[in-house]
């Protein structure tokens, strides 16, 4: 399926005032991937996303979804396919109920009624928040809001995921049921995030991102696990993997490598 | 900073409007749109009686209380935001009896005309914002600003509407949470000193701005592209005409005809 495809290459990007937060970065991550993009901060991953979802467009190169270059013109047809969730879930809910909410997208595709309700309903019974779906916003806890988030995203029915710290703030259980209902998806999805333990359970693959520079791609494991690269990238192992700091036992790493 | 904590509490409260408004009853079945007009038609009535008209204005308080009954709406909510408004309408009101002090003789009983047009100020203004709760309650923010836009007012209009609504209750807990990391660290002042005033103003506004940016953006990514959608069926039908035109020729009758005096005439008139 390589309509689903989603390339960059030889991208660049500098804010207007000069910084330069994006240099020469190329990727191609295929159909049903999970790739975790990682960083210190400031290295560039929130620009990154922009650039995807076409709130920024590139200085230099270019992207590709599927056979589609990411232009203005293009626009409307990539957003329906790539989802993107907010860092903050309060930026996306701006509707007074959460049907409401799920239903912007659908309905801006002024797609029948009937498809709508059903096609929120799916959404949000997928993330399991179906009996909220009169509350307002603003009434939900942190977990609820993620939630409803992630059902607006899903109502439009992407390919791919793309998701901005899909964990923070998250307390831990509401934690475990967000890890949870990721790895049930079988969307394509872009991670960026400094949970790593959420990353190393979730993503096969990492792309950690340094000082606008990609300073490794590959498999999920492998760089997790590699201490030297991660502490020039201004991260750490997870804990997940770090020794215990009471008992002093050695994790088994094995288990993660299968 | 209690002020502060209570007066986000009430914008919280404002949520309870909307909630009320997904009731399922006659008078929320009515097309938005029948509602909107009527409010409007009851707003202008209300504002072209003389000034010095009280007696009047009484038989206009028909139509909010069939709503409310109609629309089986609880009377707590509705009276506490009504309250509400009253100081700032006593506000406005209040120096009328000062300035004019002709003296008026109604029933045997001498009063100052300002009396009366307080009086006529506070019973014009309580209909005009109970009417306008009324219409939140039984339609809800994103029909009603369905309904403005069938109206045509511009999109620009009513988006603002709907996002100012959305989006107050953030901001003043932002207001809230800057306040309360100002006093933290400044526990012997009293307020927010007039030195702090400017940055913190710049700073509330700045971020007011970098909010408004990621929702705009966020929006965009889910195919917005100005026009707003309910996804409501945009057609009135008979009964929504009905509704407009019946409480419009009552407002008219109204208007022409001083029902009070009319009817104490013909109880005068039977007795005789």
């Amino acid at each position: 399926m390589s309509h689903h495809k989603i390339e960059t290459k030889s991208l660049g990007y500098s804010y207007p005032d000069g910084h330069v937060a994006i240099k020469n970065i190329s990727f191609s991550i295929h159909h049903g991937e999970s790739v975790g993009i990682i960083g210190a901060n400031g290295a560039g991953k929130s620009t990154l996303l922009m650039l995807l979802m076409g709130i920024l467009f590139p200085n230099q190169g270019e992207i590709l979804v599927g056979d589609v270059h990411v232009t203005k013109n293009t626009l409307s047809m990539i957003r329906q396919r790539l989802g993107m969730v907010f860092q903050d879930p309060d930026d996306q809910l701006f509707m007074t109920t959460i049907y409401d909410d799920v239903a912007f997208g659908p309905r801006n595709y002024r797609l029948d009624e009937n498809e709508v309700e059903q096609r929120v309903m799916n959404a949000l019974e997928t993330v399991g928040i179906s009996h909220l779906k009169e509350r307002a916003p603003f009434k939900l806890s942190g977990g609820e809001k993620r939630a409803a988030a992630i059902a607006a995203v899903l109502s439009m029915e992407p390919d791919v995921l793309i998701m901005d710290e899909p964990t923070a703030a998250l307390d831990p259980k509401s934690r475990r049921r967000l890890i949870n209902l990721l790895k049930g998806f079988e969307h394509t999805k872009i991670i960026t995030s400094h949970d790593l333990d959420m990353v190393l359970e979730v993503c096969k693959r990492i792309i950690v991102i340094k000082d606008g520079e990609i300073a490794a791609d590959g498999n999920g494991e492998d760089i997790l696990t590699n201490a030297d690269l991660l502490d020039a990238c201004g991260l750490e192992i997870p804990l997940a993997l770090q020794n215990c700091p009471v008992c002093g036992v050695n994790k088994d790493k094995e288990r993660w490598v299968k | 900073m209690n002020s502060m904590a209570n007066f986000s509490n009430t914008l919280y409260n404002m949520g309870v409007m909307n909630d009320l408004a997904r009731k399922d009853t006659p008078i929320h079945r009515i097309h938005p749109l029948a509602k909107v007009l009527t409010t409007f038609v009851y707003l202008l009535i209300l504002v072209s009686f003389d000034r010095y008209e009280i007696s009047g204005l009484l038989p206009l308080i028909f139509y909010p209380l069939l709503v409310f009954l109609f629309a089986e709406l609880p009377a707590g909510p509705i009276l506490k935001r009504i309250l509400f408004v009253e100081p700032f309408i006593i506000g406005i009101g209040i120096l009328n009896p000062f300035f004019d002090q002709e003296i008026v003789i109604i029933g045997g009983i001498a009063l100052s005309r300002g009396w009366i047009t307080f009086f006529s100020i506070f019973i014009k203004s309580g209909l005009a914002v109970t009417a306008g709760l009324l219409l939140m309650a039984t339609t809800g923010m994103d029909k009603l600003a369905a309904a403005l836009r069938l109206l045509k007012i511009p999109r620009l209009f009513v988006l603002q509407l709907l996002l100012t609504y959305r989006y107050i209750s953030l901001l003043m807990e932002e207001v809230a949470r800057t306040i309360r990391a100002y006093s933290l660290r400044a526990p012997t002042h009293k307020g927010v000193h007039r030195s702090a005033w400017g940055s913190l103003a710049g700073q509330l506004l700045l971020r007011t701005l970098d909010r408004a940016q990621r929702i705009y953006q966020a929006m965009c990514l889910r195919g917005f592209t100005g026009e707003y959608h309910t996804g409501e069926d945009a057609h009135m039908q008979w009964r929504d005409f009905i509704y407009v035109i019946s409480w419009s020729i009552f407002f008219v009758i109204i208007r022409l005809y001083n029902i009070p005096m009319v009817i104490g005439a013909l109880l005068m008139g039977v007795i005789r």
